[in-house]
């Protein structure tokens, strides 16, 4: 009992297990760690990067076991974020055992991660997942000759039907307790001479390491960097040297390539190809059409595909604005009430207004967006657990490629015609970083909802009624066009480069698993309200903070004196929203927007548009309620507002107008937006070129707009 | 010389030798696409901008531009 503290304070106690699951993509991993009953999941992010850690923590028998779940790959290189990360950890990080996921309907091709994993001389399992697909396809596998063969411990296991879980288990604590296992990889002829070469040498010079001589040697004709770092300095070098060269030479030579790391992959997959000959059974193959290519023959058929996909995301985005409006205005209407009630208790004046304008109202304007992000993140992780997501950059990556894009960009890009919140955040389905990047800087070309207001607004005070629905559509689909001008332009400069390729798996179609799912979406929403919450809760303080100081209580007290001295209600409203625009106009903001006018006066605007716009940094429905106090109207005002649209056609002129919404169209997207844009791109330099970049569009495209504009007018 | 971009749906072929760069070499190997392997074309997209193959049991997709750096031979009887 003595030693309770300490137990405390260090969680690796004896019996403790860590285990890296790791597997090829599509085999079920999640699936597997979700079955395990009575564990806790903690999620988390790999160190400086967006990608998502599930650890799982639960007791067996009196172990304690935590089982960290690495992301998908198919080999050791460093193609996808999400490989670099695996690969890392595993190379890295301390952890007592693998586990090797394996999709057993396609053992050969999953064999091939399993050899790369086994030439680490790291502890190994291997669970032969999906044992319930293999049956129904008549495969059986061998698992006790497999066992022996490979000489790891092989395990048949079922996510879906929990079968094999503890047998699992018992094999993770049976070779915790064992001693060093001895994998049994076999090379080819050629290359175990050359190995056993290398092994007489270093025994001879009774070379000292950790790692076995076998092992070593194995790296070294690899070319691991890490090895020959470690075996450069040593005196022994001069004289390997020229017995590696030899070798490599003898490798390379047998396999008929000068790329020594094709010709180990030709060894693994011979390997494998012995190991699957000796171990599986499958009654003779029924040379029909699977169910997978059935379905892929309508899906990706090359007429129906396209529209086929585009009846889906209607439907997705049907669902994602449709129903996600309604729990949003009960959202918005919670969040006005909590303001009241809490304002009431709140005597002081100053502190009432951060409280309820500031702090409550910015968090609320988070909180908002929760149930459009829960029902898109549900839609699209339906579409990625399905296989449908591969097909969809399949049909439409021709197209987009013309642009510099990824047939995968379509998501986000879509997505931002909602929210360019989620749109940022399912960029995450594009793997590449280079393809990702370019995405996150155009989805905001893409108009986002809340942008709508203020053109229905502007088209309302311009426009004849019967015209409107033609400019709106002219409006969304011309920022789309610019987007995509933008991404080829962004290619050719700050992309430049060789195009990335493209090579995708197409997995299997399955029936997703509801507990994944909501495990997702679970993650996903969190991870948004915990990060970007308490980031746009301050932000939007700050903004709360611009625009009510500084006090002045002067105008403060002439303006309550006059509005007490008339009578008539009427020039009484008049008079508080006068008050609230010559407060805004001395506010910092006001003095912000006024030293900015300069800037602006090539686009036609004045500093009451200036400041518009910079409150609509915070969030673009504010532009409306902003033009509503500066223009004297109180500050609910609406899009329908008829006297607000006669304001605007009154006070802006028609070159003017054209160029603001120019501006609306591309410049900054709103601050929550741009926090979680930041956060997806990976650092806030990027937020700076994404200001620049949409800045130098926007100020450039409203100049032309407005000269071009007032020629005509 | 074929290379794969080249072959129409429902053609078998077996690679000869990839031409591609060391970082895709490594991608298309990791995907079972190597020397020796047979590939089997599935399906085009519209104006072969992108197809899908079979190697084992696996179905890819791939650019034609990608799809050109690997060089294959046709596999004459059908068995």
């Amino acid at each position: 009992m003595m030693n309770h503290e300490e137990i405390k304070s260090c969680p690796v106690i004896a019996n403790h297990i860590k285990i890296a699951l790791v597997g090829q993509p599509n085999v079920g991993k999640s699936m597997l760690i979700n079955s395990v009953s009575n564990a806790h999941l903690h999620v988390g992010n790999f160190s400086g990067v967006t990608v998502d850690k599930t650890e799982v923590l639960f007791d067996y028998k009196e172990y304690h076991f935590t089982v960290v779940d690495l992301p998908g790959t198919y080999a050791f290189t460093d193609y996808t974020i999400e490989e670099r990360v695996t690969h890392e950890y595993l190379c890295a990080e301390s952890y007592d055992l693998i586990i090797n996921v394996i999709d057993s309907t396609s053992l050969e091709k999953n064999l091939q991660l399993t050899a790369e994993l086994m030439s680490m001389s790291k502890n190994m399992v291997i669970a032969l997942n999906m044992d319930d697909e293999a049956k129904k396809e008549n495969i059986e596998i061998d698992v006790a000759y497999m066992s022996e063969l490979m000489g790891i411990p092989c395990v048949k296991v079922s996510a879906v039907t929990k079968n094999g879980i503890e047998d699992l288990l018992n094999a993770v604590i049976e070779v915790r307790e064992s001693t060093a296992q001895n994998a049994k990889l076999i090379f080819s002829e050629a290359v175990e001479e050359e190995i056993a070469t290398i092994v007489n040498y270093l025994h001879k010079h009774k070379y000292e390491a950790i790692n076995s001589y076998r092992n070593i040697a194995i790296n070294l004709l690899k070319n691991n960097k890490k090895t020959y770092e470690k075996l450069h300095d040593n005196p022994i070098w001069t004289e390997l040297q020229p017995i590696l060269i030899e070798a490599s030479k003898h490798v390379e030579l047998h396999h008929d390539s000068d790329d020594i790391k094709e010709a180990f992959a030709e060894e693994y997959a011979s390997f494998n190809r012995g190991i699957v000959a000796e171990v599986l059974y499958q009654e003779v193959k029924i040379e029909k059409k699977t169910i997978t290519e059935k379905i892929d023959s309508v899906l990706i058929h090359p007429i129906a595909g396209i529209p086929i996909f585009l009846f889906f995301m209607w439907g997705l985005f049907q669902l994602t604005f449709e129903i996600g409006s309604i729990p949003m205005d009960w959202i918005d209407a919670f969040f006005g009430w909590l303001g009241d009630t809490v304002g009431a208790t709140i005597a002081n004046d100053d502190i009432r207004s951060l409280v309820v304008d500031g702090i409550i109202a910015g968090v609320g304007a988070v909180i908002l967006f929760v149930p459009n992000i829960i029902i898109l993140f549900i839609g699209i992780a339906l579409l990625e657990s399905t296989g449908y997501m591969s097909r969809v950059a399949f049909l439409l990556d021709g197209f987009f490629h013309k642009f510099g894009m990824h047939g995968q960009s379509f998501i986000p890009l879509v997505t931002g015609f909602g929210c360019s919140i989620p749109a940022y955040m399912s960029a995450r389905i594009l793997k590449n970083d280079r393809d990702r990047l370019l995405t996150l800087f155009i989805i905001g070309f893409m108009s986002c909802g809340a942008r709508l207001p203020v053109y229905v607004l502007f088209i309302g005070a311009f426009f004849a009624p019967e015209m409107a629905g033609n400019i709106l559509f002219a409006i969304y689909i011309g920022g789309a066009m610019l987007g995509m001008i933008a991404a080829k332009i962004l290619k050719m400069t700050a992309f430049q480069g060789e195009d990335e390729p493209f090579v995708m798996e197409m997995p299997k179609y399955r029936l997703p698993s509801l507990k994944l799912i909501w495990h997702t979406v679970l993650t996903k929403t969190m991870m948004y309200l915990k990060k970007a919450g308490t980031f746009i809760a301050a932000a939007s303080m700050l903004v709360w903070f611009l625009s009510n100081y500084p006090k002045n209580l002067f105008l403060e007290n002439e303006y309550t004196s006059k509005i007490e001295a008339v009578q008539a209600e009427k020039s009484k409203i008049t008079l508080e929203n006068k008050l609230a625009e010559v407060l805004l106009e001395q506010s910092y903001l006001g003095q912000i927007g006024k030293f900015i006018e300069p800037a602006f006066a090539p686009l036609g605007f004045d500093w009451k548009m200036s400041v518009a716009l910079q409150t609509g940094l915070a969030a673009k429905e504010v532009v409306v309620s902003t033009l509503g106090v500066l223009y004297a109207l109180g500050s609910d005002v609406d899009a329908q507002n008829n006297s607000l649209i006669s304001a605007i056609s009154k006070n802006i002129s028609f070159a003017s107008a054209m160029s603001f919404i120019v501006v609306i169209m591309i410049y900054l997207p709103c601050l929550a937006a741009s926090i979680v844009f930041t956060r997806e791109a990976g650092g806030v330099k990027y937020f700076f070129y994404l200001f620049t970049f949409t800045s130098v569009i926007a100020y450039s495209m409203a100049f032309i707009t407005y000269q071009i504009a007032s020629m005509f007018s | 010389m074929h290379t794969l971009n080249e072959c129409e749906k429902a053609c078998k072929v077996r690679v000869v030798k990839l031409n591609a760069k060391t970082d895709l070499k490594q991608r298309l190997i990791s995907f079972g696409i190597m020397k020796e392997c047979v590939i089997e074309v599935l399906e085009l997209a519209p104006a072969k901008s992108t197809i899908e193959i079979k190697v084992g049991k696996m179905r890819i997709a791939l650019r034609a531009q990608e799809a050109k750096l690997i060089e294959v031979e046709k596999i004459d009887d059908e068995s």
